[in-house]
């Protein structure tokens, strides 16, 4: 069939189970953050860590489920290219905070 | 005679076929990293810039954490009903393509709507991007989040003639899953705005 280009790539797969399985699994994620801000069970350090752990989970919930990026070989160089991006990111992200923070520090 | 030079032929064809469709997703997937690199630019300068509101407004102020809830389930809906583009892509069903990218479309708009809405309510009540440095950062976080969802609105409108006049030709299927790898794109980065810029201002 005329589908099968599509096959060959790992983002033309999927399932409809797989989607509903992501969808639930996201909602709940979400949901679960939300709640913990508005209505505050836990202390502020605790909530902060819950809600960036529940974003780290979801974040991997949306690539394998949405976006289908698995160990196999179809997705290998897809996966090679994000963890590079990641990569850059920490550097961006992390050495940012560092070097402002660090000058904060002097300046203060 | 001519036969089984033909069988030969098309499976190459085929072959060739995928392997330009892999590429090009290949290659799509390479942008939407550098995309990545640049939103994680504008997270940084957001997370130095975020205490820095001037004596105006900070987040808690701000934002309404129910309509970002609301918001985020659009999104998130959005990405579950292009889920069902594709695999109504894979089934050839033509109309529920058309359905779907129409469902996945407005639930896009919605989600554009209440932001610009927010936008709009934000700069009245005089917490424009020229208050503080926090809110130049957020305006412009957010903001090109936003303009990323409405350019891929504008493609899905294109999209949705492409397979009317087209139909499900093999450009037309690389195209629809290029759009769906945008698209689930930017419902991952939300889930970091979401979490870093509206529930850490509020917590």
């Amino acid at each position: 069939m005329a589908s099968t280009p599509l096959e060959s790539t790992g983002a033309g797969r999927g399932s409809l189970r797989r989607y509903a399985t992501g969808f639930i699994l996201s909602v709940a994620l979400t949901a679960i953050a939300f709640a913990l801000v508005m209505y505050g069970p836990l202390s502020r350090t605790a909530t902060v860590a819950a809600i960036l752990a529940a974003a780290v989970v979801q974040i991997m919930v949306h690539l394998h489920y949405f976006l289908h990026l698995d160990a196999s070989s179809r997705a290998r160089w897809n996966v090679l290219a994000l963890l590079f991006a990641l990569l850059i990111m920490v550097l961006v992200v992390g050495g940012t905070l560092w070097i402002m923070a660090h000058l904060q520090y002097r300046l203060g | 005679m001519a036969s089984p030079a033909v069988a030969a032929v098309v499976p190459a064809e085929e072959a060739r076929q995928a392997d330009a469709v892999g590429r090009r997703a290949f290659g799509f997937w390479i942008y939407l990293m550098t995309d990545l690199v640049l939103f994680a630019a504008l997270f940084a300068t957001f997370a130095v810039l975020s205490h820095s509101d001037a004596g105006g407004p900070d987040g808690k102020a701000l934002f309404n954490l129910r309509h970002v809830f609301a918001e985020t389930m659009l999104l998130l809906f959005s990405s579950a009903s292009y889920g069902l583009v594709m695999l109504a892509m894979r089934r050839g069903h033509r109309g529920a393509v058309l359905g779907w990218l129409a469902v996945t479309f407005l639930l896009g708009l919605g989600f554009i709507a209440l932001e610009l809405h927010e936008f709009h309510a934000m700069i009245l009540a005089g917490a424009g991007p020229s208050r503080s440095a926090f809110l130049s950062a957020f305006f412009t976080l957010v903001g090109t989040h936003g303009t990323h969802v409405s350019f891929g609105l504008i493609w899905m409108l294109v999209m949705m003639a492409q397979v009317g006049t087209k139909g499900l030709t093999t450009p037309v299927r690389a195209r629809l899953l290029c759009l769906s790898m945008f698209w689930h794109f930017l419902d991952i980065v939300w889930i970091g705005v979401f979490t870093i810029v509206y529930l850490m201002g509020v917590v």
